[in-house]
């Protein structure tokens, strides 16, 4: 086994080609995943059974199997129902949704923590269910939330390879398809494992100056 | 349209791949299991070198991607002269990856065992062994084993991704019923309900062990 810096030189342009991808596919896929999670968690806490129930039965399947065949389900079954999706479409609706399972944990652990009171005074002067959620739970229990949904985001990132198994070509897709043509895998898959590495402890960085200055916040 | 005999005879072929993802479920929490508590323990030594030493190995390892891991196992490994077999590959992946998220659980649960208890066990002249043996680990597990539960279904859905280095788990299986027989909705609908049944079983194990290993303790709750 020797490394080759010309071989690693000629695959970095299509590996940051790559890269572009995984960080556009995470970008889309966190809004997707932080919007759906807010309506699943504020489903969740519905009282009517009806929405509650399907919500709660649809997330937990969706947490207890593999990103991979919901991916596999997504791209190869959906077609045989007329349902035609691209490979990014496919991925981030995916993705997305998997991972909306998990932020709609951290919405309704930060709206059951806004106090019981919050919800009565709200009803006390007459709010509508909408002017509730939007001017007095919601802008209480999102700032709290952010370290946490930060962390998702990261761990959304980490996912992204697995794309590769439905035909994107993100970064680890480039590397798998250099590495393939070229029976060179080193190379590759070191230059990956360090882009994965640097971009996550950045972000891990950044996610504790924002919780202590969240911290400092609240007193 | 293919006959039921044929159909139900794919199903059995798809569920046959059912044994390799608990082969790989069991095999990688063991070894994440073992490897967590060694790391846990190691943050919390008095020598700097091993808790560096951990803390590089939890970084790396949460920092760089379980697939790309996986493929490094399998692919980067042979040339550095250690070959592995695909389910050696996975289960080193899969068990290495978790042992680095383990390892902040069974830190976290240690330290936040009460202090008193600590001051009890050098009041009685007990050695750190001794203290950590009998007095704090045993208190420390009944606050790891809810995460340790989602951890081990994380674990579990993991295994999946080692199809792709053709490990004929569940997921591999059914790839190869549909490239053979162009199928779609049977494969994946069959290993979607598989893999949940695996999940629910897995979570009334995780609930019952709770149960079982705070009997006698007050106020474990989390």
């Amino acid at each position: 086994m020797s490394w080759s810096w010309a071989f690693a030189l000629e695959i970095l342009p299509a590996l940051l080609d790559g890269l572009i991808v995984t960080v556009k596919v995470t970008l889309i896929s966190s809004v997707f995943a932080l919007v759906v999670g807010l309506s699943f968690a504020i489903a969740k806490a519905s009282r009517v059974t009806w929405v509650r129930h399907p919500v709660l039965l649809a997330t937990e399947g969706i947490r207890r199997t593999p990103l991979l065949v919901q991916l596999y389900f997504l791209f190869y079954v959906l077609p045989d129902f007329g349902v035609l999706l691209s490979p990014l479409t496919a991925g981030i609706i995916g993705l997305g949704l998997h991972y909306a399972t998990y932020t709609s944990e951290v919405f309704r652990a930060g709206i059951e923590s806004v106090p019981v009171g919050q919800w009565e005074a709200a009803t006390a002067t007459n709010l509508s269910p909408y002017h509730t959620w939007t001017h007095i739970i919601l802008p209480q229990a999102l700032p709290p939330m952010i370290p946490a949904l930060g962390n998702y985001v990261i761990a959304m990132f980490k996912e992204t390879p697995i794309l590769s198994a439905i035909t994107i070509l993100d970064l680890m897709g480039e590397a798998l398809a250099q590495a393939n043509f070229n029976y060179r895998y080193l190379e590759p898959i070191t230059l990956v494992a360090l882009g994965f590495l640097i971009v996550s402890l950045c972000s891990a960085a950044i996610i504790k100056i924002l919780e202590a200055r969240l911290r400092l916040e609240n007193g | 349209m293919e006959s039921f005999d044929s159909l139900v005879s794919y199903a059995w072929f798809i569920l046959g791949g059912a044994a390799a993802t608990l082969e790989l479920t069991v095999l990688s929490c063991t070894l994440g299991l073992i490897v967590s508590l060694i790391a846990g323990l190691s943050l919390l030594s008095k020598k700097l070198l091993v808790r560096w030493a951990a803390r590089t190995y939890i970084e790396l390892f949460r920092g760089t991607s379980l697939f790309v891991q996986l493929f490094a196992a399998y692919f980067v490994l042979p040339l550095a002269g250690i070959p592995l077999s695909p389910i050696q590959a996975g289960v080193l992946a899969i068990g290495l990856n978790g042992g680095a998220y383990g390892a902040e659980v069974v830190r976290a649960a240690i330290q936040a065992v009460g202090n008193d208890q600590r001051e009890a066990t050098i009041a009685l002249n007990l050695t750190r062994w001794q203290a950590m043996r009998w007095i704090i680990f045993p208190q420390a597990v009944p606050l790891m084993l809810p995460t340790f539960g989602n951890l081990a279904i994380e674990t579990m859905k993991a295994t999946a991704i080692a199809s792709l280095i053709s490990v004929s788990e569940l997921t591999f299986q059914a790839q190869m019923v549909r490239t053979q027989t162009g199928g779609t909705a049977l494969p994946f609908i069959t290993i979607l309900i598989t893999y949940l049944a695996i999940a629910s079983m897995m979570m009334a194990l995780v609930r019952w062990l709770e149960r079982r290993l705070s009997r006698g303790l007050v106020s474990v709750r989390t």
